[in-house]
C-alpha cells in the first residue's frame, strides 16, 4: 500500500514537472506567433489581451508589401535572398562534404586524423571574429553586399560538419558491398553511385537540411557582410525593425513566423537522422 | 609489359586528397587565409577610415592596450562566467529532463518533438523572442506578474545590471538545453539493461544505480554535446546583439559584442582583430578540453574505433 501511494505520487510529480517543462519551451514561442496574428493596438494593451480578439493576416499581408498600409521594409526580397543563399550554399557544400566524407570513411592515407581535426578546428571560430578579416578582404575584392560573398563564407561554414556527418553516414555502409560490385565490373565511380549513394541518401539530405537551417539562420556574419536589399537576409532584416524609433513588435513577429516556418518543417523532417548521426559519428569514432 | 604509369591524380594513393582537395581549398580561402591576414591586421593600428593605417606596425600595442583595458577584462570575465554557468544549467536540465522523458511511455514521442523545439530556432529568434518575453512594459513575463498580482510595477528585466544578465542567461539556456537533452536521452536509449537489473539483484538504492552506473555510461554523450555546444557558444552573440547590444551601458557586454562594436562602430579593427584572437584562443581551449574528454571516455568505455 505505502510503496504503490509512493510510486502514484512520484507519476504525479512527474507529469507535473513535464507540464512545467513544456510550458517554458513553448509559451515564448507560442506568444510571438499569437502576435503575428494581432492587430498593432492590441500589442500594446493593457491588461493585456491573451488569445487574439480578431485575428488577422494583416500583418503578414503588410510586411509582404500587400494592402493599404505597409511597412517600409523590404521583406520580399530578403526572403529570396534567404532562400537563394541558403540553397546554392547548402547545394555547393554537400558536393564537397560527399567527396571528403568519402575519402575518410573509405581511404586510409597520410595525415588523415590531423586533416580531420584541421577541418573541425576551423569551426570554432566565433563567427565574429571571422568576420573582422574577410569584412577587410570582401570590401577589397568587392564580395561586400553580394550574395556570392555570402554563399562563399557559408559554404566554408558548412563543409567541415558536414563531412562529419556524411562520414559518419558512409562509414555505416559495409565496405564489402562496393568491393563486390567492383568485383562484378563496376568501376569504384559507379559503385559509389549505384551502391553507397543511394543506401547513404537519406543521411545525405538530412545534412543538407542542416547545412540548410545553418545557412537560414546565420547572423553574425551576415549582419556584417550585407548592406542593402541585394544581400541581406532575413535574420538581418529582422533588424530593421528595431532600428527605428518605436519597435513595430506584430510586424517583427509576422517577420520571425516568416523565418520560422521552413525551420520547423525540414527539423521534423531530419530529426531522427540527425540525432543518430550525431550520436553515433561521436560515440564511434 | 611496359604499363604507362598513369598520371599522378589517378593514382590510388592521391584519391582521397584529390576527394578533399575542394573541403581544403574553401576552409583556407575563406577561414585560414582570413585568419592569417587578422593576426597580421592585429599587430597594426588599422582603422577602417585611414586605409593607410593598415601598413603601420605596431608591435604588440594592440594587446598590451587591451590587457591593459578594465572594460575588456570586464568583458573576458562575463563571458567565462556566462558560459559557465550556461553550460552547467544546460547539462542539469538536459539531464533532467532526459531522465523524466525516459521514464514517461505515454506521449513520450511527442514530448520528444516538443523538447527540440529550441533547436530550430536561430539565435536572432530565440533574442527577439526573449527581448519580447522580458520587455518591461508590454513583456508576457511583466503581464502575468501583474495578473497574478505578483508584481505592481515593471520589472526592467532588460535595463537592470542583474536581471539583464539573468535575462541573457535564460534565452540561451533555452536555446541550447534541448542539445543536451537529446543527446543524453539517446544515451539512455543505448544503455544496456543487464548491469542495471544485476545492480538491483545485488540491492543497489536507485541513487546508487544512477551514480555508478547510468552516469558513468552517460558520460561520453555528455562530453559530445559539450563538444558540440562548444564549436558554437559564439552564438551567443547574436542573442545579447538583438536583446541588449551589450547595453545599458556595456552591462551585458561579452566579449565578441565588444569586438563588434570596437571593429565596426568604433572602426579600430586592429584592436577588434587583436580581441578577436584571443575569442579564438577561448573556443579552441574549450572546444579542446571537451574533445579530450570525450576520446578519455570513449576509451574507458571500450568502444573506441
Amino acid at each position: 500500500m505505502n510503496g504503490k501511494l509512493r510510486k502514484q505520487i512520484g507519476a504525479i510529480a512527474t507529469w507535473v514537472l513535464t507540464f512545467i517543462l513544456m510550458v517554458i519551451i513553448c509559451v515564448p514561442g507560442l506568444w510571438v506567433v499569437l502576435t503575428a496574428f494581432r492587430p498593432n493596438g492590441e500589442v500594446l494593451a493593457k491588461p493585456p489581451v491573451w488569445i487574439p480578439d480578431n485575428p488577422s493576416l494583416n500583418n503578414f499581408a503588410k510586411i509582404f508589401g500587400f494592402g493599404a498600409d505597409q511597412v517600409a521594409i523590404p521583406v520580399p526580397a530578403y526572403f529570396a535572398n534567404s532562400l537563394i543563399i541558403a540553397l546554392t550554399s547548402t547545394a555547393i557544400a554537400l558536393l564537397i562534404g560527399m567527396s571528403g566524407g568519402y575519402a575518410f570513411a573509405r581511404y586510409r592515407f597520410r595525415f588523415k586524423n590531423g586533416l580531420f581535426l584541421g577541418l573541425m578546428l576551423s569551426r570554432t571560430v566565433p563567427g565574429i571574429a571571422l568576420s573582422l578579416p574577410i569584412f577587410m578582404i570582401w570590401s577589397r575584392i568587392g564580395l561586400i553586399d553580394a550574395k556570392l560573398g555570402l554563399i562563399i563564407v557559408y559554404v566554408a561554414l558548412n563543409v567541415p560538419f558536414t563531412i562529419w556527418l556524411i562520414d559518419g553516414f558512409f562509414r555505416q555502409i559495409p565496405k564489402e558491398m562496393s568491393e563486390a560490385a567492383q568485383v562484378d565490373g563496376c568501376t569504384r565511380w559507379q559503385a559509389f553511385w549505384k551502391i553507397e549513394f543511394p543506401l547513404a541518401k537519406s543521411g545525405i539530405a538530412s545534412a543538407g537540411i542542416f547545412a540548410f537551417l545553418t545557412s537560414w539562420n546565420e547572423y553574425a556574419l551576415a549582419s556584417n557582410l550585407t548592406r542593402s536589399t541585394d544581400s541581406k537576409t532575413l535574420p538581418v532584416g529582422l533588424m530593421d525593425f528595431t532600428a527605428q524609433f518605436t519597435i513595430d513588435w506584430a510586424g517583427m513577429s509576422a517577420m520571425a513566423v516568416i523565418i520560422i516556418i521552413p525551420a520547423l518543417i525540414l527539423t521534423f523532417l531530419v530529426q531522427k537522422h540527425l540525432i543518430a548521426g550525431l550520436t553515433f559519428g561521436g560515440v564511434k569514432g | 609489359m611496359a604499363t604507362k604509369r598513369p598520371p599522378f591524380w589517378q593514382r590510388e594513393q592521391y584519391t582521397p586528397f584529390l576527394l578533399l582537395l575542394p573541403a581544403i581549398l574553401t576552409l583556407l580561402f575563406v577561414v585560414l587565409l582570413p585568419l592569417l591576414f587578422s593576426l597580421y591586421t592585429s599587430f597594426t593600428g588599422y582603422r577602417l577610415i585611414r586605409p593607410e593605417s593598415l601598413w603601420q606596425w605596431i608591435g604588440f600595442r594592440n594587446y598590451q592596450r587591451i590587457f591593459a583595458d578594465g572594460d575588456f577584462w570586464t568583458a573576458f570575465g562575463r563571458t567565462i562566467i556566462f558560459l559557465t554557468i550556461a553550460l552547467n544549467l544546460e547539462f542539469l536540465f538536459g539531464l533532467g529532463i532526459a531522465l523524466l522523458i525516459n521514464k514517461i511511455t505515454w506521449g513520450q514521442r511527442t514530448l520528444r518533438t516538443i523538447m527540440m523545439f529550441p533547436m530550430m530556432f536561430s539565435p536572432i529568434l530565440v533574442g527577439y523572442q526573449f527581448k519580447f518575453v522580458f520587455n518591461d512594459n508590454i513583456g508576457i513575463l511583466n503581464n502575468a506578474l501583474q495578473s497574478l498580482g505578483l508584481s505592481d510595477g515593471a520589472i526592467p528585466w532588460l535595463v537592470d545590471k542583474y536581471l539583464a544578465n539573468f535575462s541573457i542567461i535564460f534565452a540561451e539556456v533555452w536555446m541550447s538545453t534541448s542539445v543536451f537533452a537529446i543527446l543524453l536521452l539517446a544515451g539512455l536509449f543505448a544503455m544496456p539493461r543487464d548491469p542495471l537489473e544485476a545492480a538491483k539483484v545485488d540491492g543497489c538504492n536507485p541513487w546508487q544505480v544512477f551514480r555508478h552506473i547510468t552516469l558513468p555510461f552517460l558520460m561520453p554523450f555528455v562530453f559530445i554535446a559539450m563538444t558540440i555546444r562548444s564549436l558554437d557558444v559564439a552564438r551567443a552573440y547574436d542573442i545579447v546583439d538583438v536583446m541588449t547590444g551589450g547595453g545599458p551601458a556595456g552591462r551585458t557586454e561579452l566579449l565578441w559584442t565588444l569586438i563588434a562594436r570596437t571593429g565596426y562602430d568604433n572602426a579600430r579593427m586592429g584592436q577588434a582583430n587583436a580581441m578577436a584572437y584571443v575569442s579564438i584562443l577561448l573556443s579552441i581551449a574549450f572546444t579542446y578540453y571537451f574533445f579530450t574528454k570525450l576520446l578519455a571516455a570513449r576509451k574507458y568505455m571500450g568502444g573506441a574505433e
